[in-house]
């Protein structure tokens, strides 16, 4: 469980460094969305792992805002071009 | 027995989803371009935390973790196609030139296959160009 755990973190430092290192604005979104799943299959597994049900809550409250986080940015950045 | 062969599956299936996983980073580290890293990080993430669900599922078949579970997938798939086609029309509308969008998108293949063709056609010539001659 821990190797498939520090798999997916790794995947999230992945995505983190596209995050920091990117040339356009749409770079940086890519790389957030990347985080947002990678975040949400460790809640997941962390659920399973740690026998705690509260972390799957965690999980879908996440998947929440990650579905709306990019729609709105997008959204702002062209309204303010 | 059942339970077990659910375990092995489970697990096999987490192990999938993980592997996607890898694949989306390394895509995401290592494409040249927006629209590639786009398709590679959409893609296999959302078939990666689908395969992770299924696994945890077979792991802890329970009503309301299934549903959970099953809740999060779909939000995310329905938030993964939404996000790359909103991405990519936004970069496009930002950056009008497909091509220039990013360098590392230089025309690499054309010269490639053109020596290939060129020293036979050469030789050809040559050869007619002798014969006609001599």
């Amino acid at each position: 469980m821990i190797w498939l755990a520090s798999i997916i973190l790794l995947s999230a430092l992945a995505g983190l460094w596209r995050m920091t290192h990117a040339s356009t604005i749409a770079d940086r979104l890519l790389g957030l969305q990347m985080l947002s799943t990678t975040g949400i299959a460790f809640l997941l597994l962390l659920a399973h792992w740690q026998n705690n049900a509260i972390w799957r809550d965690v999980a879908l409250v996440l998947a929440l805002l990650a579905a709306v986080i990019t729609v709105a940015l997008v959204q702002m950045l062209r309204r303010r071009t | 027995m059942i339970s077990t062969i659910a375990l092995f599956a489970g697990w096999t299936f987490m192990l999938a989803g993980c592997v996607f996983f890898m694949t989306a980073a390394l895509g995401l580290l290592r494409f040249p371009d927006l629209y590639s890293r786009l398709h590679a990080v959409t893609k296999a993430d959302t078939l990666g935390l689908g395969l992770l669900a299924l696994g945890l599922v077979l792991l802890d078949p329970t009503w309301r973790s299934a549903l959970l579970l099953m809740l999060v997938w779909i939000l995310v798939m329905a938030s993964g196609a939404v996000n790359c086609q909103l991405l990519a029309r936004f970069n496009l509308e930002q950056h009008p030139a497909p091509a220039g969008t990013d360098p590392g998108t230089d025309p690499a293949p054309d010269p490639a296959p053109d020596p290939a063709p060129d020293p036979a056609l050469n030789h050809n010539a040559d050869q007619g160009d002798t014969s006609g001659v001599s």
